[in-house]
């Protein structure tokens, strides 16, 4: 048992800090939250400089590691500056599909340049009905001799307007709701009959809903085996539900010590807030929820390192504990400043956005909870 | 002791809803069934509907243009109009300072504000909070120094809410005698938003609409006739009118409606999908918000029954505002647990088509007004922070009702 922090990991861990200390104020996140893009491309490229892009990819597939732990430093300190450049969505969630899925030339040069800063990718996996369920997936590929051709909707992808390539998740035998039948396949977002309706979404990213009707791809844009995407999308869509767990942690550190900054230095009734023992006790709580969550995280992360990067179990308990230490960090933060936390100016309500979206992604609080006690019968 | 309405009620209950059915205009109940906020212009027009059929202001004394309903009655109205998709009657004017103006103002006074009010011809808004002075109320610092006949007033107001609609302000500012103390230096003036030295700046909210301003106000000279009461005493007018906006806040009869919309939303399965209501937690959770709220539903009753008896609004009324705001809060946060994935996308009223020709309708994203139900549960964090903060009434519980 080693909580402590390799050299490597150290290191990590401070240049991440240190970008966001230096580079990315809540102002400077604001600017890159207004860019057409959504995010600074500048940030982007430097990302891919200092190597963050490779973390969560083996060696083998060209990355740096690999490993939970690492992917847990990087997101943790990404959240502590609300960073909107696209990392989960590109690179933790389609990405690492590609990686887990990459078999031929062709996906592999595409990832590198993903690493480089060069290529965007999308995963479009949920629809409208699925809920949380991943196996739920009516978007049909029919298959044919040379070719797949698709038609269906999915929605809410994030990082679809950016992607070079987006990853679809299609449904190429069997009925609906079946795991087995499903199959990943690359498609050209340019390609006739792809239709993208962008928006920014609540909490500073973006995302679309894509329309496919008749879209015509090639055999080899399929990633992996036919019919047999399902356990390769799983293992992927709880690995990006531990990195936003890990986000989220950064952003309660934050703001339980920004809640107990403020209230040090406004004065009501001629003395300052945090001298109420009624506020004293709330802040108590936030830090200590800050303190499980944290510690559910890390549980996980070890457990995926431990694993060759499957524990379902553990992922679900850090998403579920997560969620409930989000929503209580939130709340309090917003509503122990007062006024001030719904204002759109000040970061507090930022932070709280982005902690009540990932409560109702990739699973919500009461969804992992459930999926924690039906993994334990 | 029964919980039975009488024929007569029954029969008050039907003229209400057949009054809704037809003079409501369903462009403007579809709007507010579904979350959506609406135009001054459609507030105003609704407003003025109540008040030709001489409803607008049901809590007024009969001989200013109230109802002279019944506790039942009152209790009645409210919740067929919340069923029925009409818009909250704007606080501001008739539940605010027109109690005040024909509990403590002038004849003058009162001849030449409450008709206006009761028409909803002049929009009101409420300049109380300041930057260093929200809870702590009392440690204002705009200042209103009398000079002849007329009030020179001056100082920043903030969190003023549709300062950019207002006619005229309801506003606390202090006397600059400093030997005074907080309580005993403040005085409660009528402004007009036109005067000049007035400048309205706005803030935006985290869900990205602009409902509250700053008000500046540089030497702003204000007529001595336009003082409610006696110099000196408006604290103790603004403690009552906060009675009434606390009560105002507890909203029971919409949660009601909201709550019953969310259920019936969740047992609507998606094509293809699971409803949300089989989802034993979720069930779970509409649950017990309902159990809460038809607890305080009886504690709401209680309460008026004590009010149309002789008592006044003790600081019971501090239960209504803290159960009323969490329910609320709750039922927002449980839509948008239901909108999924759908609670992401921030596209702001695309339901409003007329308005918004960025998004024709068959650009829609999601079913119905999911996309909308995140920026209003970030929006009405507010409940729980305004109108005295949830914070406040406990202690004023604390100190009034338990004697710690
Ligand atoms: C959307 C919105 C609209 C508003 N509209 C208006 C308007 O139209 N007109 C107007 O005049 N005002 C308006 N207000 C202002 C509102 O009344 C104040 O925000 C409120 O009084 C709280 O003051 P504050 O924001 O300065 O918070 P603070 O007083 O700084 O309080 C911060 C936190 O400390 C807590 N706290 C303070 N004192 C104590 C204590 N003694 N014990 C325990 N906890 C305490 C509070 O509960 C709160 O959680 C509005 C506010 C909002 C957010």
């Amino acid at each position: 048992m080693n909580f402590s922090f390799s050299d490597e990991q150290r290191m990590l861990c401070d240049s991440v800090s240190r970008f966001v200390k230096q580079q990315y104020s809540f102002d400077q996140r604001e600017v890159a939250r207004q860019k057409e893009a959504g995010f600074d491309d500048k940030n982007w490229a430097l990302f891919a400089e200092l190597g963050w892009l490779m973390v969560p990819f083996s060696e083998k597939a060209g990355g740096l590691s690999g490993k939970a732990a690492d992917v847990m430093i990087v997101m943790e300190e990404l959240g502590k500056g609300l960073v909107v450049e696209p990392y989960f969505a590109n690179t933790l969630l389609a990405g690492k599909l590609i990686s887990e899925l990459s078999s031929n030339s062709n996906s592999n040069a595409m990832l590198e340049n993903m690493m480089a800063g060069e290529y965007q990718f999308s995963l479009a996996y949920c629809e409208p009905q699925s809920r949380y369920d991943l196996a739920n997936i009516s978007t049909q590929a029919e298959v044919f001799d040379n070719e797949f051709v698709l038609n269906g909707h999915k929605s809410v992808v994030l990082n679809a307007a950016m992607a070079d390539m987006l990853v679809v998740i299609a449904r190429t035998s069997s009925f609906q709701t079946d795991k087995n039948g499903l199959s990943a396949i690359l498609v050209d977002p340019q390609s006739p009959g792809v239709d993208i309706r962008c928006y920014p979404t609540v909490d500073g990213f973006q995302a679309a809903d894509i329309y496919f009707s008749n879209v015509t791809v090639a055999k080899s844009s399929l990633l992996g085996n036919l019919d047999d995407a399902f356990p390769a999308l799983e293992k992927t869509v709880d690995f990006a539900t531990f990195g936003v767990c890990a986000e989220a942690i950064g952003m309660m550190e934050m703001l339980y010590k920004k809640t107990v900054e403020y209230t040090k230095e406004r004065q009501q009734f001629g003395k300052p807030l945090a001298s109420f023992q009624a506020l004293q006790h709330r802040m108590a709580d936030m830090f200590i929820e800050y303190e499980q969550a944290k510690s559910a995280v890390l549980m996980a992360a070890m457990e995926l390192d431990s694993t060759q990067g499957f524990a379902p179990k553990e992922v679900s308990a850090a998403k579920s504990r997560v969620g409930k230490a989000a929503r209580l960090i939130g709340q309090e933060a917003v509503q122990l400043h007062g006024g001030m936390g719904v204002t759109d100016e000040l970061d507090i309500g930022h932070y709280f956005k982005r902690l009540t979206a990932i409560q109702f992604v990739l699973g919500s609080t009461d969804f992992h909870t459930q999926r924690y006690a039906s993994l334990c019968r | 002791m029964n919980n039975q309405f009488t024929d007569q009620e029954l029969a008050f209950r039907d003229e209400v809803r057949n009054f809704l059915k037809v003079s409501l205009p369903k462009t403007t109940s579809e709007r507010v069934l579904n979350g959506l906020r609406l135009t001054k212009e459609q507030r105003v027009q609704w407003q003025k509907v109540l008040y030709d059929k001489g409803w607008i202001a049901p809590n007024w004394p009969v001989e200013f243009g109230g109802t002279g309903w019944s506790a039942t009655q009152k209790y009645l109205f409210e919740h067929e109009c919340a069923a029925a998709g009409a818009p909250e009657v704007i606080a501001f004017g008739l539940k605010m300072v027109g109690p005040v103006i024909y509990t403590y103002g002038t004849e003058q006074q009162k001849k030449r504000f409450l008709p206006d009010i009761l028409k909803s011809d002049v929009w009101w808004c409420q300049g109380f909070s300041e930057a260093a002075a929200g809870s702590d109320l009392a440690s204002l610092q705009t200042t209103a120094t009398l000079d002849g006949d007329n009030y020179i007033v001056s100082g920043t107001k903030t969190w003023t809410t549709y300062a950019q609609h207002a006619d005229w302000i309801f506003c606390l500012a202090r006397s600059p005698d400093r030997s005074l103390k907080n309580q005993q230096a403040i005085n409660f003036l009528l402004i007009k938003m036109d005067t000049l030295g007035i400048k309205v700046s706005p803030i935006m909210m985290l869900d990205g609409q602009r409902e509250i301003n700053e008000v500046h106000f540089d030497n702003v000279v204000v007529p001595a006739e336009n003082l409610i009461g006696e110099p000196n005493k408006g604290w103790s007018y603004a403690k009552m009118l906060l009675t009434h906006e606390r009560t105002n806040i507890a909203k029971v009869a919409i949660s009601k409606t909201r709550l019953k919309n969310l259920r019936k939303m969740a047992s609507e399965p998606p094509k293809g999908g699971v409803a949300l209501i089989d989802d034993h937690a979720f069930a779970l959770k509409l649950a017990e918000l309902e159990i809460e709220l038809r607890s305080l539903e009886y504690t709401e009753m209680r309460t008026l029954a004590a009010v149309s008896s002789g008592g006044a609004p003790g600081p019971e009324s501090s239960i209504l505002k803290i159960k009323g705001t969490e329910v609320a809060q709750f039922i927002d946060e449980l839509y948008v647990e239901a909108a999924g994935y759908y609670c992401l996308p921030f596209v702001n009223d695309q339901f409003h088509s007329d308005t918004n020709a960025e998004f024709p309708r068959e650009h829609h994203i999601g079913q119905g007004s999911e996309t909308d139900r995140a920026p209003w549960y970030f929006n009405n964090r507010k409940a729980s922070i305004y109108g005295g903060s949830n914070e406040v009434q406990k202690v004023i519980i604390c100190k009034s009702v338990l004697g710690l």
